[in-house]
């Protein structure tokens, strides 16, 4: 391909892990002037990949897939053990924000020296000034030293020298995910204008959000090999089927491992065991779609499957049922009761279930709890992490919900103006 | 639409043909090349260094030039007086030969720990990472400037003039001593990641050195007078100092002998070689020919070393 931005051809990176480095004289003496015995590791293996300019590529995979380390050889901050890079055109590397910031020099000075470790002239940071304060909001402390610069204050200075380089490759390397909100915002819309001038960007970054919603390309690292690269929806898939697979893979909880905490409201403490007549035995989760893959698919039906044994019978029992998020908000809170059907326990062993047709919620891991009460409110069983599940959207909508949206161009000023005529 | 067309080509056409490889190994000449590139950033960071070290000292840079000072104090107090040495403006002889020094000790012994003292950047910028070492020398030349100020005001003061007819050698061996110290700066500023030890044993070595150099005695009383008659003074001159500082006190102490009344006894004071101009030029142009062969040795080294740089630190 001739018009590439980034060609990496073949690049593979050893790192030699030392355990305890002898790193004097007098230890290397000792052991006979060698080092210790190292152990070689791979960060990356034989990765080739070639960004065609203007595109935007984001790199996923987990901490210590050889994320960093590749962007860090197309960088030219680590060279690669074998292989090559070729960038054609100015590179700008977000690796760390701010890095080389000297904490007793004044804002303006750091610009200047952050500029030219960057690779700007001084004209070139001359003429970017302006731009570069006015980015970073920093009017009123660019002469004040670094080190009374709050952390977001330095990393959005960083940022705007790094923008303003007026790179043709731009590598960010999970920078994006500081800052506040609206900082965040505010440098995205920038990757976004870069975008839009023909800049080739490469980005790093844990969010599959991100990735699908910015991304041109979607490439996927697992230990320091290339596994997948595509459309960015079919890479983050891709990712976080991989990321489940190497995860762990649970899907029936044995009560017996649940600590059976106290029902949040309840107030009460949980009963003593003879008065606790129903319990649960075991939880297992069924999908409609494909189940050889460890998450569902946004719209599958999911089945919860509750195994649950009675001492004696107990004529009205209430099922309860909570759905949680990754950060513990509460997605969805209900009971059999609310549901509206009653359920009579019959000593021994027996089984109900909860369904929920059409998922809607999009990609992430969700938990759910269970618990089993009587009509007036007597927790007699709880489980907390009753089940986990993951879902992966297969369409290119982010954030939480899958709702159903219509659009459409409703009128033109040519058509009001006609209608006026 | 039409603006984010324009907007594309002319940054194909402007940097379209800027290719850069990064490959395993660097060779010499593209490290060469791409020092050169980075000259503004070396003035920065000289500039850093300097602002940073005086930062919240009232003085500044004025401590750059008291500091010498003070050794030159001391030397001449022992020298002069409790030894009873009394060479004229025995002042005017020590600065010129610790002015070299202290250009050349202070690149030297800054420039070893600097990429590793720099870690924060080596990690996480990509430029040619030899600048760190020369930035240390160059500001080492910084102080070597301001310290000369001090000594033309000394010669002012003393009435001591130089010889102006070798102030072309005392350039040649200004630029020799900056050569060999960015060259072992280089050099040992990467040894220096990977044995932490070169940092401390460069300050035990550079003190041995000071006293193997003709700075606080006589080249031509102590050495010259005892080794000649072995003809074994080419083992003094194996030192590539030793030539250097010669050129530098020839220069500016401009007297190779000298006479005075001490004690009411009228004595000649030998202090440098009798030689010709050429005597001269042609050591420190042979210093400056190694020097610059070991800059490129430096350079080789570091390059292989530097792949490895980001996991050491």
């Amino acid at each position: 391909m001739s018009d590439f931005a980034v060609d990496v051809r073949n690049v593979s990176k050893r790192f030699r892990l030392a355990h305890g480095q002898y790193n004097t004289v007098k230890e290397r003496i000792i052991h006979g002037g060698r080092r210790k015995a190292t152990e070689d590791f791979w960060a990356l293996s034989d990765v080739s990949l070639t960004v065609p300019e203007g595109q935007t590529v984001g790199i996923l995979g987990r901490n210590g897939s050889g994320k960093s380390t590749l962007l860090k050889c197309i960088c030219g901050v680590l060279q690669p053990t074998k292989g090559e890079v070729a960038v054609r055109g100015k590179l700008a590397g977000l690796l760390e924000l701010g890095a080389g910031f000297q904490q007793d020099l004044s804002g303006r000075e750091n610009i200047y020296l952050n500029g030219s470790l960057l690779g700007m002239s001084k004209r070139e940071v001359d003429r970017a000034f302006d731009a570069i304060v006015d980015f970073s909001e920093l009017e009123e402390f660019i002469d004040g030293p670094v080190k009374f610069y709050s952390s977001g204050m330095a990393v959005r200075l960083g940022f705007a020298v790094a923008v303003n380089v007026d790179p043709d490759v731009l590598v960010i390397d999970e920078v994006l995910a500081v800052g506040d909100e609206r900082f965040q915002r505010k440098c995205l819309d920038r990757v976004k204008l870069f975008q839009r001038e023909g800049r080739t960007i490469l980005l790093v970054t844990h969010s599959a959000d991100t990735v699908r919603s910015i991304c041109d390309r979607g490439v996927v690292l697992s230990h320091g090999r290339l596994i997948a690269e595509g459309e960015p929806g079919e890479a983050t898939r891709i990712f976080r089927e991989r990321l489940m697979a190497e995860g762990a893979g649970m899907s029936i909880v044995d009560p017996a491992e649940v600590a059976v905490p106290v029902a949040p409201g309840t107030g009460a403490a949980a009963l003593p065991d003879e008065e606790r007549p129903v319990r649960f035995r075991s939880v297992h989760r069924v999908y409609s779609g494909d189940n050889s893959v460890a998450y569902m698919t946004t719209g599958d039906d999911l089945t919860i499957r509750v195994e649950f044994e009675a001492l004696h019978p107990v004529p009205d029992v209430v099922f309860s049922l909570e759905f949680r998020d990754d950060y513990g908000n509460t997605i969805l809170r209900t009971d059999t009761s609310i549901i509206g059907i009653q359920i009579a326990a019959p000593r021994g062993i027996s089984v109900m279930h909860f369904g929920v047709v059409d998922m809607p919620m999009l990609d992430g891991s969700y938990s759910f709890a269970l618990g089993i009460q009587s009509r007036d409110g007597i927790l007699y069983d709880w489980m907390e992490q009753a089940g986990k599940f993951e879902v992966m959207n297969p369409g290119k909508a982010t954030g939480m919900l899958r709702m159903n949206v219509h659009a459409a161009l409703i009128s033109t000023e040519s058509d009001l103006d006609s209608a006026l005529a | 639409m039409a603006a984010e067309a324009v907007g594309v080509s002319p940054r194909a056409a402007r940097h379209g043909n800027i290719t850069r490889i990064v490959t395993p190994t660097i060779s010499v000449r593209k490290r060469l090349r791409e020092i050169w590139l980075s000259r503004e950033l070396l003035i920065y960071l000289v500039r850093t260094e300097i602002k940073v070290k005086y930062k919240n000292s009232v003085l500044g840079l004025v401590w750059s030039m008291v500091a010498p000072a003070m050794t030159l104090a001391i030397y001449f107090f022992v020298f002069q007086i409790v030894l009873g040495n009394h060479t004229p403006n025995f002042v005017i002889f020590l600065f010129a030969g610790l002015l070299l020094w202290n250009l050349f000790s202070l690149g030297v012994l800054t420039g070893t720990g600097v990429v590793v003292s720099n870690a924060g950047i080596v990690k996480k910028v990509s430029f040619p990472r030899e600048i760190l070492a020369l930035a240390a020398v160059g500001s080492a030349c910084v102080f070597f400037f301001f310290q000369s100020i001090v000594m033309v005001l000394f010669m002012i003061v003393l009435h001591s003039g130089p010889d102006w007819s070798y102030l072309p050698v005392l350039v040649l061996a200004l630029i020799t001593g900056i050569v060999l110290a960015s060259a072992i700066a280089v050099l040992l500023s990467s040894v220096n990641v990977y044995l932490r030890d070169t940092q401390h044993l460069i300050e035990v070595i550079l003190t041995a050195w000071f006293w193997a150099c003709p700075i606080v005695y006589l080249y031509q009383e102590q050495i010259a007078k005892r080794l000649g008659p072995k003809g074994l003074t080419w083992v003094y001159f194996l030192n590539p100092m030793v030539p250097l500082i010669l050129s530098f006190q020839r220069c500016i102490y401009a007297h190779p002998t000298t006479h005075a009344v001490v004690n009411g006894v009228y004595t000649t004071f030998y202090v440098l070689p009798e030689k010709g101009m050429g005597w001269y030029v042609g050591l420190d142009a042979a210093v400056l020919f190694l020097s610059l062969v070991l800059f490129l040795i430096a350079l080789a080294v570091f390059g292989r070393l530097e792949g490895n740089f980001a996991e050491e630190l």
